[in-house]
């Protein structure tokens, strides 16, 4: 599903120009559940907006299901981001004056579909993840667990390709992001592609493999025994 | 534009920020109130001066003589000049192609009339048939002198509507009833009125060839009258009265021995000449006002961007989503640009009916000597609507530019 071949980023800060990653190479086969790990600084966050193409690597190739992505501008970025992948948040990024129904029928928005379909679409994903009792309300009147969920449910919207998760748990508290985590494995259990970047070793291992960054580069790679999270609320 | 689902993402976003919306829009509101108001009054003050003008035939040339201040052949300055009646005939022959109307005027210096115990002092002149209507008098009763009167010496007077109500005061017709000029009997045989009000309608005319015959005139006239006939536009008739006067002028100076310098002695009023400094005026004012009113839309436009441009950054975070959601740069762009002339349309629209319906109530109440009627019309209404849309696309452009450039990556990243 995902193939990474040496790749490398650097941002200037100043006068320095810091090299974050320095090589990357990396795969990821379809029905996957991949945990990114390293400490702050790593250039995990770095890795997964190039994959989210969100920023652009300096060199190295990057293949999304077959499809090279190169050479992108902002309009054919938007829609392989609008058409591949989802998105999922540590601050949830939902717009606060869309209610959660609206939230989840923003990306079909983008892909054209009817009002009337669209709302359907939201609805079966929000009842998906829990929250069909909640459809008009808006964010703030959510708790940070269920707000998430309607940020997945968001992002599983348009039916992507790949999940990118940053930190999906790093904002509540450990019940709910269990809770949160066994969402996302029983959304990677129907076949969905995930990648979840994390630093807590705890999230990292509900995941089926976990692939460590230090200082730009990939020092361990390992398939890992999943922990279901349900067994742990 | 059509694209309903657009419709709604702007109406929601409009009613999720309502306070905002409503402070926006009441720069453009005033913006385009204060311009159409200002154009209204402009438009007032146009017809108010146009009424003045109406008082008279339009293009109206009025000539009168006075005294001579010049030394000339000989002759000494002080000379009384008084024209004659082949004065008015050679003219009206040399001219009559051009004229429309024309009349000489002998006025009675004693102007007392009397009818049985009433009486009053108005101004008398002996004219020509023509003269109705270059005082643009209309009958109420009866008729106005005719050339027969004037071939027959008919002792007949035509008097002002004021005259009869100040005379007939028990409501009797004046047509065949008798009044005295200086005790000599004429008859009432027509009552006119005239737009130009009151002051005008207080007068009393009987054939030229009768006044001078009967208060001892001889074969002088006082003023001459004209008007050319009408031509297609303004410029073209301005350009052959000024040429007709200067050559009336011309003439009579060589005629009563007057030096062609001396500017005393024969004078022409030309109605259009003075219509023209009053409608450059007016054209200057109209011009000002448009400016006044486009500068406070300007800044009703800059308002509407800054407010855009804060809008923008408030909503960096919710740009930065959409584009990772997959908004294109174009759709945001539209998003911003859509909004900012839905806003300032919908609130200048508001605008122009407070202030169209201000210009239709207290409008016509207003009646001052300058201002007439202040009212706009359709074609300055439409062209104020295309002015916003206009003003809508600019304030809403270099906001909706900012936004699309937004990178998600940085709108995204946790404070």
């Amino acid at each position: 599903m995902i193939e990474i071949k040496d790749l490398h980023k650097s941002y200037k800060m100043g006068s320095n120009s810091i090299h974050v990653l320095k090589g990357i190479n990396f795969s990821v086969a379809e029905g996957e559940l991949v945990a990114i790990m390293g400490s702050s600084g790593s250039g995990k966050s770095t890795l997964l907006n190039i994959l989210g193409m969100l920023d652009e690597a300096d060199q190295g190739s990057y293949t999304l299901d077959g499809l090279a992505i190169k050479n992108l501008n902002e309009k054919i970025a938007a829609r392989y981001r609008n058409k591949f992948l989802g998105f999922v948040f540590q601050s949830f990024n939902l717009i606060n004056y869309k209610s959660a129904l609206d939230n989840v029928a923003l990306p079909l928005y983008y892909q054209g579909v009817k009002r009337g379909e669209r709302i359907d679409i939201a609805m079966s994903y929000l009842e998906k993840v829990g929250l069909a009792n909640w459809a008009s309300h808006l964010p703030n009147e959510l708790s940070g667990g269920q707000k998430q969920r309607v940020a997945i449910a968001r992002a599983l919207a348009s039916n992507p390709k790949v999940l990118l998760a940053d930190e999906p748990t790093g904002a509540l508290d450990t019940k709910t992001s269990y809770e949160v985590m066994d969402l996302i494995q029983g959304i990677n259990d129907e076949g969905r592609t995930i990648l979840v970047v994390t630093h807590e070793h705890d999230i990292a291992q509900m995941t089926k493999r976990i692939v460590n960054l230090k200082d730009g580069l990939i020092i361990d790679d390992t398939r890992v025994n999943q922990v279901r999270a349900l067994s742990n609320v | 534009m059509f694209d309903i689902e657009r419709w709604q993402e702007i109406f929601e976003t409009i009613s999720k920020n309502k306070l905002r919306t409503f402070l926006t829009g009441l720069s453009v509101a005033s913006g385009i109130f204060i311009l159409v108001i200002l154009l209204g009054i402009g438009e007032g003050m146009r017809n108010g001066i146009s009424r003045e003008f109406e008082q008279d035939a339009a293009n109206v040339m009025y000539v009168y003589t006075g005294v001579t201040s010049k030394e000339y052949k000989g002759l000494n300055p002080g000379r009384q000049i008084t024209m004659k009646n082949d004065d008015y005939g050679y003219i009206s022959s040399k001219y009559n192609d051009e004229l429309e109307y024309k009349s000489s005027i002998y006025r009675i210096w004693s102007g007392l009339v009397n009818y049985k115990t009433e009486s009053g002092s108005y101004r008398v002149e002996g004219v020509w048939p023509d003269y109705q209507f270059l005082e643009n008098a209309s009958m109420t009763n009866g008729r106005y002198i005719n050339y027969t009167d004037q071939e027959n010496f008919e002792k007949v007077v035509v008097i002002g509507n004021k005259v009869k109500t100040d005379l007939f005061k028990n409501g009797e017709n004046p047509i065949g009833e008798y009044l005295q000029i200086s005790n000599i009997n004429f008859k009432v045989i027509g009552v006119f009125t005239d737009p130009g009000g009151e002051r005008e309608e207080t007068r009393v005319f009987l054939p030229l060839s009768t006044a001078q015959l009967v208060f001892g005139g001889g074969n002088e006239i006082r003023n001459l009258s004209f008007t050319l006939e009408k031509k297609d536009n303004f410029k073209e008739a301005l350009a052959e009265s000024e040429q007709f006067t200067a050559e009336v002028s011309t003439y009579l100076k060589e005629k009563h021995t007057i030096a062609p310098d001396d500017i005393s002695a024969v004078n022409i009023n030309n109605s259009l000449e003075n219509a023209k400094r009053f409608y450059d005026l007016m054209d200057m004012i109209k011009f000002f006002f448009w400016g006044v009113g486009i500068c406070t839309i300007i800044a009703g436009v800059v308002g509407v961007s800054n407010i855009m441009l804060i809008i923008v950054k408030e909503r960096t975070k919710e740009i930065g989503i959409r584009k990772a959601l997959g908004a294109e740069p174009v759709s945001i762009i539209v998003m911003v640009l859509h909004e900012s002339i839905f806003i300032t349309t919908i609130a200048g629209f508001v605008g122009l009916i407070f202030s169209l319906a201000l210009l239709e109530f207290i409008g016509p109440m207003i009646e001052t000597q300058y201002i007439t009627n202040p009212s706009i019309n359709f074609a300055v209404a439409l062209s104020t609507v295309f002015i916003l849309i206009l003003a809508g696309a600019i304030a809403g452009f270099f906001p909706a530019w900012r936004a699309a450039r937004i990178k998600p990556i940085v709108a995204l990243r946790d404070e």
